[in-house]
């Protein structure tokens, strides 16, 4: 509301037209934001006044804008999503600023995640790995009644714990490795721990961590940067289940 | 022209299976030989193309996000509805089927709706199965919670994200088809067109929003599972780029669009804090089982720290109203008494726009750990928005709007009135009526998506012959070069005013006469300056870039000329339904504050044809029956 303090920030954004531009940080200024705006609301401001001024705007994805469809990506001042605890960028508050400050906003960046445009980079390798296993092969229809096999509710938390992950990438991103383990891990874990996903554990195990190195991302080397970044808090325990697994495939 | 829904008849529990054996099926071996395009990967555009694939059809799935699992389905955070009965209260597919057509306020057809809490218990085995880890107790049986407009349990929930749950088991089994081969997905794509030959669907135009080229898809049927249409109010708590532009463009070739005025405007949301706020946040109806909404009875405490107002001086309203629902009334009557309080200058926060939702005395009853374990990530995600702790006090809420129960006409099979073209989930407006209720759209998804479109698609390919069409037909050229005449248009226009301040100004208008509360006078405001609107948008927006790349000043401007039109439309079918009903509440028509609907008149599903550019469309009528629930006055007191 217009009784609130405003601010002003300088922003570095990476400008990339396409693939094959090789890309450059360009300045600008974000003027008369409140600790009330959202960051992508900053950007949409920054926005209007480059096309009011017949410049292109700042691509960027973003979708829900409420921390649930995983579709915004970008790297501030060198934190995926911004640093901030369990949040994602589109759930950052410009009240984490201050008047003055200069941010540097920049896309995911990984070899697995090529740039498209600006800050926007595909992202298609992480749905490769979903359908390298990251189901449970039942037909539609013709499944037993949801009581019929107990799961207790310990067990159907966990599994919920690692199936929180909303697919963004910020683990890759955070990565010195570029690596996809919690990502993969976390859908591992989920099938894993319920009786549903038992069947096909080995295959799938096999199967997605093989599309991950397929895909070009690394691997792990424990850096946890991946769960610092995880706006959903995705546990790295599920790194090690997934690593179990894969031990316990070789020998089934 | 009076339209026939094409119901089945006799005992309404036996119309469902006595329809499933009267459809012809499609042989096994021929299956592979018919193509069938998907649009919209959320629940019952994943799970419709996951089913087909699987059934042998070959498949193509578009979406206009990097990747299925984003579609906005993903959102729903309360839970979803069944009639499994498990907690032993009461519940039975019969009353289900009788809280929704209650809930919808008598203007949804009881077949579909039957159906619907038919199939409802088969949806919660199918994600079992699929690794959607439901809430369950100690003894691993499955949880369930209340919500509003019911009097049983029978809402299945995983945590705060059940809709990210099922969006992600239909996103798995949709993936494992793309794997087989069965399902060919394209994202970061945009249907912009129908393409309709000889009064038949038989493909779409799309944009590959990545490189701008124009593509032609063709098929033996087309499915639009494309959600629903309130961003036409700008700010919603819809995704960004949900859209009427699929359906609009599909009405335009023909297809019927039904009852556009019910719209659900939601009674939690986080109220508006500025003029730059681009969506709302809501926060689940699964908060009023134990949140409690009420304002300060007097003016003068509307400053007060709501903890100093003592318990005496608060009106619980929704309690006072409706004591036997209490704060579990439906989302349209709460909504209304939410605004009802505000107008009467009780409001709190800024602006008057917000009312309490207090869980002092919840927290007081089982503890704040319970508390948190049932709503944690909600009330984490309010204290990032506004910065409170409504741990320590009151949530504030206000509506916005949220889900649109009308949309394009389809049958009892799923299809419109365009043979080929059906329409799934909140696309279509089949079976919530004038009003939705909660945890409600998720099954209806699933439902149309699993165990519908399955049944029904093999009836109509099983009449046609299959690749009659390919995309080298004259239509499919015109189709396109059409598009990028619009496309070109946008960008040579070059004027002062960008796409957004379009969108945040028809948004306003259409809150403001066309909202929570409409009168003959608001409407007719309305159908007077969009016009104006629309008029000054072609000769005034400013889109920069070019059309051959990505460009998402390009993409909106699309949809915003869309919901340009189709606004005029929800105006002139609010203007003309002379009743209030469900979300569509007409100022001149209650009693009381409750909505007073007319059955005499009105108790008809109201279809809209196109008659071309700024010409005024055609009503056609479909007459409700009802044969097994009593048309009574909604009551929840």
């Amino acid at each position: 509301m217009s009784d609130h303090k405003t601010m002003t920030l300088t922003l570095i954004v990476w400008r990339q037209k396409n693939a094959n531009d090789p890309g450059k940080f360009e300045t600008y200024t974000a003027k008369n934001i409140t600790e009330h705006h959202s960051f992508l609301e900053m950007l949409d401001c920054v926005n209007e006044d480059l096309i009011h001024a017949g410049k292109d705007p700042i691509v960027f994805d973003h979708d829900c804008r409420e921390g649930i469809c995983g579709m915004c990506s970008q790297v501030i001042n060198g934190a995926p999503h911004g640093g901030q605890e369990r949040t994602t960028v589109c759930q950052l508050h410009m009240r984490k600023f201050k008047d003055g400050d200069t941010i540097y906003i920049e896309p995911w960046r990984a070899r697995a995640f090529p740039i498209v445009c600006d800050l926007i980079v595909d992202r298609s390798a992480l749905d490769k790995i979903i359908q390298a296993g990251g189901y449970t092969s039942c037909h539609t229809g013709g499944v037993a009644d949801g009581n019929a096999i107990l799961i207790p509710k310990t067990v159907a938390d966990e599994s919920m714990d690692a199936a929180e992950c909303i697919g963004c990438g910020a683990c890759v991103a955070g990565c010195p490795n570029g690596a996809a383990m919690l990502f993969t891990g976390a859908k591992v874990s989920q099938l894993a721990l319920l009786p549903q996903g038992k069947g096909e554990a080995v295959s799938r195990v096999k199967n997605m961590t093989e599309a991950m190195t397929a895909c070009g991302f690394g691997n792990c080397t424990n850096h946890y940067e991946c769960m610092a970044a995880c706006p959903k808090g995705i546990n790295v325990k599920f790194i090690a289940r997934m690593n179990r697994e894969f031990l316990k495939a070789q020998f089934a | 022209m009076i339209l026939d829904g094409k119901c089945p008849t006799g005992p309404i529990e036996q119309t469902w299976d006595k329809h499933r054996f009267d459809l012809k099926l499609v042989n096994p071996a021929n299956k592979r030989k018919y193509n069938v395009i998907v649009v919209g990967t959320g629940l019952a555009g994943g799970a419709a193309a996951a089913s087909l694939g699987e059934l042998g059809y070959n498949v193509q799935a578009f979406c206009y996000q990097d990747s299925p699992r984003r579609a906005h389905s993903i959102a729903a955070q309360g839970g979803i509805n069944a009639a499994k009965n498990y907690p032993n209260d009461g519940d039975s597919i019969y009353r289900l089927f009788y809280d929704t057509i209650k809930g919808g306020d008598f203007r949804a057809r009881e077949a579909d709706v039957w159906r619907l809490a038919q199939v409802s218990n088969n949806i919660i085995d199918q994600c079992v199965a699929q690794g959607v880890p439901f809430a369950r107790d100690y003894a691993g049986y499955l949880d369930n919670r209340s919500f509003g407009g019911a009097q049983v349990s029978r809402t299945f929930f995983a945590r705060g994200q059940t809709g990210q749950q099922l969006l992600l088991g239909a996103y798995s089994a949709l993936s494992r088809q793309i794997k087989l081969g069965t399902v060919k997905m394209y994202d970061r794509r945009e249907m912009l067109d129908l393409v309709v030959v000889d009064g038949v669907a038989r493909g779409i135009t799309v944009r590959n929003l990545i490189t701008g080229e124009m593509e032609s898809y063709a098929a033996d049927a087309v499915c639009l599972a494309t959600g629903g249409y309130v961003n036409v109010f700008y700010l919603s708590t819809n995704a960004m780029g949900c859209s009427v532009t699929a359906n609009w463009k599909a009405h335009k070739k023909g297809a019927f669009f039904a009852n556009p005025c019910y719209t659900q405007i939601h009674p939690t949301c986080i109220p508006q804090a500025g003029d730059y706020q681009s969506k709302l946040t809501l926060m689940s109806e699964s908060l009023r089982n134990d949140g409690r909404c009420w304002v300060p009875k007097n003016k003068a405490d509307l400053n007060k720290h709501p903890n100093e107002i003592p318990e005496e001086d608060r009106d619980y309203y929704l309690e006072r109203k409706y004591p036997s629902f209490g704060n579990l009334a439906p989302r349209d009557i709460a909504s209304r008494a939410a605004k009802e309080q505000c107008d009467d200058g009780r409001g709190v926060g800024p602006g008057g726009r917000g009312v309490y939702l207090d869980f002092s005395s919840a927290i007081k009853r089982v503890g704040a750990d319970t508390i948190k374990e049932r709503y944690g990530n909600l009330f984490e995600m309010y204290e990032k928005i506004t910065d409170e702790d409504a741990y320590k006090r009151p949530m504030r809420m206000y509506p916005a709007p949220h889900y649109s129960m009308g949309g394009l006409w389809v049958d009892y099979n799923l299809m419109s009135n365009i043979p080929g073209l059906f329409v799934l989930g909140e696309a279509n407006f089949s079976v919530h009526g004038a009003n939705r209720l909660g945890a409600s759209a998720l099954m209806q998804g699933l439902a149309d998506g699993y165990f519908v479109i399955p049944y029904t698609i093999g009836g109509y390919l099983a009449t046609v012959k299959p690749g009659q069409v390919k995309t080298d037909h004259a239509e499919f050229k015109k189709s396109t070069e059409d598009v990028k005449a619009e496309q070109n248009k946008y960008l040579s226009i070059n004027g002062k005013k960008t796409v957004f301040e379009f969108m945040r100004e028809l948004g306003g208008l259409m809150w403001e006469n066309c909202g929570m509360a409409r009168t003959k006078e608001s409407l007719e405001l309305n159908l007077k300056k969009i016009p104006e609107l629309r008029e000054e948008f072609w000769k005034n927006v400013k889109v920069t870039g070019s059309g051959s790349e990505l460009n998402q000043q390009l993409e909106n401007a699309g949809r915003t000329a869309d919901f340009l039109e189709f606004s005029e439309l929800m105006c002139r079918d609010a203007l003309h339904r002379n009743e209030s009903c469900g979300g569509h509440f007409r100022s001149e028509y209650q009693d009381e504050g409750e909505a007073q609907r007319d059955d005499v008149n009105f108790c008809y599903v109201g279809a809209w044809e196109y008659k071309g550019d700024n010409k005024t469309p055609e009503l056609h009528k479909e007459p409700l029956k009802f044969d097994n629930v009593h048309l009574a006055v909604r009551s929840y007191k």
